[in-house]
């Protein structure tokens, strides 16, 4: 793990992998780092924000590199006991085909692959309620769309590189979309007020 | 009792600390631009530090009161009137029942501050009360006629408050390099901290880009997308760079060549198109 200093309120933790900043991000959540504002986490990183009152660039560094010493922090990740979160979708698409064509499986293949394989949500970011999912599958990998759209429709249901992803609201965006869901992705009346939080698991499937 | 919204000007939000904690599902931070203001502001109304105020952009706003009550402005010197009546800034200010409260254009700034005696109690969002602009989050920027509800005064009113206030011309905003300014050349580390920078027309609370000679990179290839932080100056593909204020996202794809320190973004936040920056390491 290399940290990086990101200012006098922040370090910069970066790893190898996905699973490593997943299992280092579980980690530091469950630590009760003193001083500790926000973890962001995210492809290759984690982003350990805290108040310079409260404690020192160099002991939060201490207690960070003390975390992550710990033997758990190996790129293994243990999703036993997680929040299963179901969501139904249908899969019309309008860059079905063309995923379809980019991976060889055909539609048909690429909405069987989609949905019976278990997704987990690495990280967020991107706007309210995205959350970047992972899974198991590596034969969905396709490159982003050439153009992006300038407004993806919300709920549309979407593949980037490694990654699957549902649009919380409108937006601009050059994921691959193969699908529509309604479910409710993030409501800031609720608690918590977004679906996919880091660390849930996802199934994705057809409506009945 | 409220304010009631006469004119917003270019730009005005509520604005508090800001919210903190959702990170991870994409919600950052937002909160005054200028924190040290704002806090200026509520302390001499005798407010907790922490209540919300009008963040106001190149005045030009103009409120009227509904019941008696007591304000104050901080943050870019305004022309201000109280029923047609100057009135000064950074000082307590009482406004009679029915009071219009005027704001003209600033000389110099770009962000002013008023505070209300009891705080500006609209309903908070995720534990806040701040308006984020680019994430949609919080009380929509002020409009005419939108009614502010203040909340309960829990402090005296000091009898005088000590407030240095100046905003120079030139900014120098310390630094510390990195996360990653190995990203970059010899010659663009030298350039961020040898050169003046202008504050281009592209400045709002998600960042401020800057002008200058273009900061050469070394690698070239895409940065897996990363947290960031307000301060951060992240270099864009054509080598400017842009730095980040309250409302930016959470992550970002472009490359952070070197961070303002926190104290010191608060004087960015004053920078309106045209200033000259310099950065130096801290």
């Amino acid at each position: 793990m290399r940290i990086m200093p990101c200012g006098d309120t922040a370090l910069l933790l970066e790893v190898g992998s996905l699973p490593e900043v997943m299992s280092l991000h579980a980690s530091l959540s469950a630590a009760g780092l003193p001083g500790l504002l926000d973890l962001v986490p995210a492809a290759r990183t984690v982003l350990v924000r805290f108040d310079p009152q409260a404690v020192s660039a160099a002991g939060i560094r201490r207690r960070v590199e003390r975390v992550s010493h710990l033997p758990e922090i190996s790129g293994r990740w243990d999703t036993g006991g997680r929040e299963l979160v179901e969501i139904a979708v249908r899969y019309d698409g309008p860059d079905l085909e063309a995923v379809g064509e980019l991976t060889g499986l055909g539609a048909a293949g690429v909405v069987a692959a989609h949905t019976n394989q278990m997704w987990t949500v690495a990280f967020g970011g991107f706007s309210p309620g995205f959350g970047y999912l992972v899974g198991t599958d590596h034969r969905l990998h396709v490159r982003r769309r050439d153009t992006p759209r300038t407004s993806v429709p919300a709920g549309s249901v979407g593949l980037a590189g490694e990654f699957s992803g549902v649009y919380p609201r409108s937006s601009p965006g050059g994921w691959q979309l193969i699908g529509q869901t309604d479910a409710p992705l993030w409501d800031v009346d609720r608690d918590p007020p977004a679906l996919l939080r880091p660390g849930v698991r996802v199934r994705f499937r057809e409506p009945a | 009792m409220s304010l009631v919204v006469v004119r917003p000007g270019p730009l005005a939000t509520v604005q508090d600390a800001g919210r903190f904690g959702h990170s991870a599902v994409g919600v950052g931070h937002a909160g005054a631009a200028d924190r040290a203001a704002w806090r200026l502001a509520n302390r001499l109304v005798g407010n907790d530090e922490a209540a919300a105020a009008v963040e106001i952009t190149m005045g030009g706003f103009a409120v009227r009161a509904t019941h008696p009550v007591t304000v104050a402005l901080s943050g870019a010197a305004c022309p201000v009137l109280v029923d047609g009546r100057p009135s000064r800034h950074v000082e307590a200010i009482r406004l009679d029942a029915g009071t219009l409260l005027e704001l003209g254009v600033p000389e110099r700034g770009l962000r002013s501050y008023l505070a209300v005696r009891g705080g500006i109690e609209v309903t908070p969002v995720l534990g806040s009360r701040s308006t984020d602009t680019m994430a949609g989050i919080g009380p929509a920027p002020l409009v005419a006629g939108a009614s502010l509800p203040i909340g309960q005064a829990l402090h005296q009113i000091p009898a005088a408050d000590v407030v240095p206030l100046s905003l120079p011309g030139e900014l120098t905003l310390r630094v510390l390099l990195g996360p990653r300014d190995d990203w970059f050349t010899l010659a663009a580390i030298d350039a961020l901290l040898g050169q003046p920078w202008t504050v281009s027309a592209d400045a709002d609370r998600v960042g401020i880009r800057l002008q200058g000679a273009p900061l050469g990179r070394r690698r070239r290839d895409e940065l897996p997308s990363e947290g960031c932080v307000r301060g951060a100056l992240q270099v864009s593909g054509d080598g400017m760079p842009t730095m980040l204020l309250s409302d930016h996202p959470v992550t970002g794809g472009y490359p952070v060549i070197a961070v303002v320190t926190d104290v010191d973004t608060d004087h960015a936040a004053q920078a309106r198109p045209g200033t000259t920056i310099r950065f130096r390491r801290r």
